[in-house]
């Protein structure tokens, strides 16, 4: 029968759970690294017991950790991440300029072929890829160096490069998001890159239609049809049919567009998931609600779905990277809050149920579906 | 011998109880120092100071003897007491963050 394994990046430390395909009874282990903030962890697509994870704390700086049997145990890998070159200056929140400064790694993503080959989104943003299992790191610098990086500007967050995706029938193509600059994509393996933001329109902003500047918070596509994307932005949840060429809002009847994360269901393309959050000072659901909405349709019509999820009294928010889908049938879809509960659906969101409901604030959450 | 002790996430992180103990070559000096904590446990490469820089981390502190050595230059010569393994060289994660 097959089994689930989410893991978990919290605060203060990582978890594993684990289930069979039924997706009721859960064993929680963990924590792991406890103290440390873990911003996330993924495992290879080519090699299931092989995990990174980003272990991070304001005190000690950057470690990578790797697992090659599925989460019982890890090993520190490398974790000297060292721009290019010389860096230069993006612009810093009052508008002067800033030299490049490495925090931390936000985001890990997994070759789709090998297990040694991983990819890492940091804060300041950069893309960096290891073809060793993690042992050393190179920038890919084109990135970086792209002529609009001095007037990119941080987030509320950290100017943090946060999502990558990489194209299962384009081999070349990736796509990642930086907050604040938006969605950048290379068809070189990440040698060159273009800014992929035309449709978008952010207030926030002098030029509400930039060609960079805007607060993209996740994108997220299916795989099977990879020239269709999905974008959470700060404001304005967004859809493109051309592979980043353009976008067009879908945000249609939900009751904020304001949020964090978006997914695509495993088996139905056009079915997309958002947590609407009340806005971008209240960084909570409205109405006191948790409601996960799904779209059917590719966005614009959405419903609620609330079943087993706290419909009083609730103030928690849901991260960037903190939801996911699972690959069985019906597609599991997984969340955590920032007060610590994990909560799982088997049914695509029809119901819900927490798996475990007091851990740590949950900065990420990611699924393995294992035969 | 030069006695140093860990901050608990570094000791877990480095899979160390206790005082790690250190046999430095030539001069007692902090760098000497990290230099050969770090050659022995690869893993806390970067969480003291940065890597490329050498500048120790903000929130990490150098105690000995009961004085703070966290301002020295990297190259001082530590105290003879440290030196000689009568005392301990304290690496100390700073209170902060509430």
């Amino acid at each position: 029968m097959s089994k689930v394994r989410v893991l978990v990046g919290t605060r203060k430390g990582a978890f594993v759970l684990t289930s069979d395909g039924k997706r009721e009874r859960w064993d929680v282990n963990g924590p792991h690294f406890g103290g440390w903030e873990l911003y996330h962890l993924k495992g290879s697509p080519a090699d299931p017991n092989r995990l990174y994870a980003s272990q991070s704390s304001s005190w000690f700086g950057q470690v990578i950790q790797r697992s090659n049997d599925g989460g019982k145990t890890w090993e520190s890998v490398g974790n000297k991440l060292v721009y290019e070159g010389v860096p230069g200056t993006h612009l810093w929140y009052d508008g002067t300029p800033r030299p490049w400064e490495f925090a931390r790694v936000w985001h890990l993503e997994p070759s789709l072929t090998d297990p040694d080959t991983v990819y890492a989104g940091v804060q300041d943003a950069a893309l960096f890829r290891s073809i060793d299992g993690g042992q050393t790191w190179q920038e890919l610098p084109g990135l970086r160096q792209h002529e609009s990086a001095s007037l990119w500007q941080p987030g509320a967050g950290g100017m943090c490069l946060h999502t990558i995706l990489l194209d299962p029938s384009h081999p070349g193509r990736i796509f990642i998001a930086i907050s604040a600059a938006g969605v950048f994509r290379s068809d070189d393996a990440g040698k060159t890159w273009r800014p992929m933001n035309r449709g978008l329109r952010s207030e926030q902003i002098p030029d509400p239609t930039a060609e960079v500047g805007h607060c993209v918070h996740r994108i997220a596509m299916h795989r099977s049809r990879p020239n269709v994307l999905f974008m959470q932005k700060h404001w304005d949840v967004m859809r493109s049919d051309d592979g980043g060429e353009s976008w067009r809002e879908v945000s249609g009847n939900l009751p904020t567009d304001f949020g964090f994360p978006i997914d695509v269901h495993a088996h139905e393309p056009e079915t997309i998931y958002v947590v609407p959050i009340k806005s971008d000072s209240e960084h909570y659901v409205p109405d006191a609600k948790l409601r996960v909405y799904r779209s059917r349709t590719g966005g614009n019509e959405w419903e609620a779905l609330t079943k087993g999820l706290p419909q009083r009294d609730c103030y928690v928010n849901v991260l960037r990277d903190a939801m996911t889908v699972d690959a069985l049938e019906p597609c599991g879809v997984y969340f955590g809050t920032t007060g610590g509960q994990v909560y799982a659906s088997a049914d695509a969101g029809d119901s819900w149920a927490p798996i475990v409901r007091d851990l740590p604030s949950v900065v990420s959450v990611e699924v393995q579906t294992l035969p | 011998m030069i006695r140093v002790v860990l901050p608990a996430h570094l000791r877990t992180l480095a899979h160390v109880d206790g005082e790690v103990k250190l046999d430095v070559e030539g001069q007692a000096t902090q760098r000497a120092v990290l230099d050969t904590l770090e050659a022995a446990y690869p893993m806390l490469r970067g969480t003291i100071r940065d890597q490329v820089t050498q500048q120790r981390r903000a929130f990490v502190r150098f105690f000995a003897c009961e004085e703070d050595l966290s301002h020295e230059p990297p190259d001082t010569l530590l105290p003879d007491a440290v030196a000689s393994g009568a005392e301990p060289f304290l690496i100390v994660g700073a209170m902060a963050g509430g």
